[in-house]
């Protein structure tokens, strides 16, 4: 842990993607959970929305004093405000999920933050290993389950991925008793989300695969041919060694041993 | 219609084929050959071998002494699967107006599918826009595509050098940003991935201060409907010119060749002079076992014909697998519940995928239906799962795992002593 540290996560609303029902994100309380770990209890949350929304007492749950609210109304543009009051706090590392939950969630939010304050963004953040000397070394996530190891200097933004640690449990009395700091803050009106149209979305049909055939018997082939197995090599009569061997060459071929 | 490519059609003329029965028909004569036999003057029979027989696939000529009765010769179906695919047709833009820039993923230094759709998108797009308009793909680091004009790309910028290697994303936005000054292109498009591609959308959106559709999924010149936070909702805006698409949003480019003409002169200048903040410290060794088995590339799994489990385990740690099991060694509490692939188990999405001692049970199939590579290790030649395998080993289990566990010992070995002597 690192007292000195001035660590601020940010947190929105989330949805349950069949219920639909109100949540943490779970980006966002990773990205609690990995503040927790670096700074402890005196984490700095910040949410901008309304200061009434019960989710934030699920928040407070996972032992947090305190969540700070920068007051805005629903269709608002909070980049500008929240940045505003980043600089204020002298926020050194910021955390963020990397996509939301509702609404339009183009994961801009750490980018934007970023580019406003001119700090570099780490994307797909698994976890932060150190921080010494005024640099951070961070674990970034890859697709299928590999990691990178980073070096950033201090102050930085950072979005969270799913591979971070998964968060701790929500308790519901320490939610009750937990802080909500209001704070006032200006309106910036988002335009152009107001002439959006926006429609429950429906399942998207699979691609097909089209028989793109020119003669008439290409047709009839595609439409009666059974899907002839390749049928792969069989190595059945070789020695052990050889068959081993033929193993290898293919692991060698895809690069998955060295 | 033209025969000439793919299979040759054996058309049959029913005209021909009536005069050839009627002796009677005026053209009869000309058509027919002269037999290959005939009596001659004396009595003696003629045999006219330039009748005989017929010139096989491979230009020799062939008896067929079994009268039509033996098998049917000179249609080898792999040979005719061999033939070149016909060329398509070149589309060239000499002298392009407006641009539709694609940055690409390139997964292993290939072009992905999604990217694939991505130029087919930019393609469609560059048709409705009223101008000569070319589809620019961008790509950085090393490349081993070879298929970029079918793909669908005008022109390339190819971005490579010390610059653009491992995770760089400062660097590349100062690239794109200057591409942007440059050809002011009419659309961005990306892959809305975690490849890479969508990121650098997005840092690029916010470096320019626009607003951009992530998960687009629907996109014409005016509209565009994208997914909204949770799959949830549709949202449909006016197109913006940043878009990130997902996946299948268009069709991939079938048709065309594009001719792939690299802008020299916009990445001679692009040598980046920007002082990275981020410092890439290159891959870390992650433990196989660690790996959630459905996103592991490379998975070992056990089925009921191993009995040696130990062997089987040091053969995970030693080829750095992920171990898998099939549901009857999950049953018989051989392995963990949560290593279980197929259908009841986890879906998995392996390169490499090897079921040793696995029959191949249809709900296991289905579980591995989205794996590249599949070796079987199995005692019985005829079971599903050799099917459905790339390479089949027939055998027993035990003993071909401990000869690929040595195999992959000797080339530790051999490489630890590489090691030595380059030290030395």
């Amino acid at each position: 842990m690192l007292p000195e540290l001035k660590v601020v996560a940010l947190v929105s609303i989330g949805q349950h993607i069949k219920s639909g029902r109100f949540q943490r994100a779970d980006q966002d309380a990773r990205a609690v959970e990995l503040g927790l770990k670096l700074r402890g209890v005196d984490l700095t949350v910040l949410h901008a929305g309304s200061a009434d929304e019960p989710v934030l007492r699920r928040y407070l749950g996972a032992g947090l004093k305190a969540i700070t609210v920068l007051e805005q109304p629903a269709k608002a543009d909070i980049v500008g405000p929240m940045c505003e009051y980043l600089n204020e706090q002298g926020a050194q590392i910021i955390l963020a999920g990397t996509k939301a939950e509702c609404g339009e969630a183009s994961g801009m939010i750490p980018y934007l933050v970023g580019e406003r304050l001119g700090w570099p963004v780490v994307s797909r953040v698994a976890d932060i290993l150190s921080v010494a000397n005024g640099e951070a070394e961070i674990l970034q996530a890859l697709p299928r389950g590999q990691r990178r190891l980073l070096k950033v200097r201090l102050p930085f933004v950072a979005s969270v991925d799913n591979a971070a640690d998964a968060p701790r449990q929500s308790a519901f009395g320490p939610g009750q008793r937990g802080h909500i700091h209001r704070v006032q803050a200006a309106v910036v009106a988002d335009e152009l989300s107001a002439s959006w149209t926006q429609v429950p979305a429906k399942k998207r049909p699979k691609r097909l695969a089209v028989v793109k055939a020119k003669s008439a018997a290409d047709r009839f082939k595609a439409a009666t041919a059974k899907s002839q197995g390749a049928g792969g090599v069989v190595l059945q009569a070789e020695a052990p060694r050889e068959q081993a061997q033929a193993i290898v060459d293919l692991l060698l071929e895809e690069g998955l041993i060295q | 219609m033209s025969f000439d490519d793919g299979e040759e059609l054996r058309r049959r003329d029913p005209r021909v084929e009536h005069i050839l029965r009627n002796r009677l028909h005026p053209q009869h004569e000309s058509l027919i050959s002269a037999p290959a036999e005939t009596r001659g003057p004396s009595g003696l029979v003629r045999k006219n071998p330039h009748q005989i027989g017929f010139i096989g696939p491979n230009g020799l000529k062939r008896i067929d002494r079994l009268a039509g009765n033996g098998p049917v010769l000179g249609r080898d179906v792999r040979a005719a699967k061999v033939k070149t695919e016909a060329l398509r047709p070149l589309v060239s833009i000499a002298q392009a107006e407006q641009f539709v820039v694609a940055v690409m993923d390139m997964v292993g230094g290939r072009l992905t599918a999604h990217d694939k759709d991505v130029l087919g998108q930019a393609q469609q797009l560059a048709a409705e826009i009223p101008e000569v308009c070319a589809v620019v793909a961008v790509v950085f680091g090393a490349v081993k595509e070879d298929a970029f004009e079918l793909a669908g790309v005008d022109r390339l910028i190819h971005l490579r050098g010390e610059d653009y290697q491992g995770y760089c994303p400062e660097q590349s936005i100062a690239a794109l940003q200057v591409i942007d000054q440059k050809l002011s292109p009419r659309f961005w498009l990306f892959p809305d991935s975690v490849h890479g591609a969508g990121e650098l959308g997005l840092r690029l959106a916010a470096r320019l201060q626009e607003r951009p559709a992530t998960q687009a999924w629907q996109v014409s010149s005016e509209k565009t409907t994208f997914r909204g936070g949770s799959q949830r909702t549709d949202i449909c805006v006016d197109t913006p010119r940043l878009l990130l698409l997902a996946e299948e949003s268009a069709a991939p480019i079938e048709d065309t060749r594009h001719e792939v003409v690299p802008m020299s002169e916009l990445t001679e200048d692009l040598a980046a002079q920007v002082l990275p903040c981020i410092k890439d410290g290159g891959q870390v060794a992650v433990d196989p076992k660690q790996i959630s088995l459905a996103e592991a590339e490379f998975i070992l799994a056990a089925g009921n014909g191993i009995t040696d489990w130990e062997q089987f385990h040091s053969a995970s740690e030693i080829l750095r697998a992920t171990e898998g099991a099939s549901r009857v060694a999950v049953d018989d509490g051989l392995m963990p519940r949560n290593t279980q692939v197929g259908a009841t188990g986890t879906w998995v999405s392996a390169r490499v995928y090897i079921a040793v001692g696995i029959s191949g049970a249809v709900q296991h199939l289905q579980g591995i239906a989205s794996c590249d590579k599949v070796i079987a290790i199995n005692t019985d030649a005829g079971c599903d799962m050799v099917k459905r395998a790339d390479l089949s080993v027939i055998g027993d289990s035990q003993e071909i795992l401990a000869e690929l566990i040595q195999l992959c010992e000797l080339r530790q070995e051999q490489e630890m002593k590489q090691g030595v002597e380059h030290v030395a």
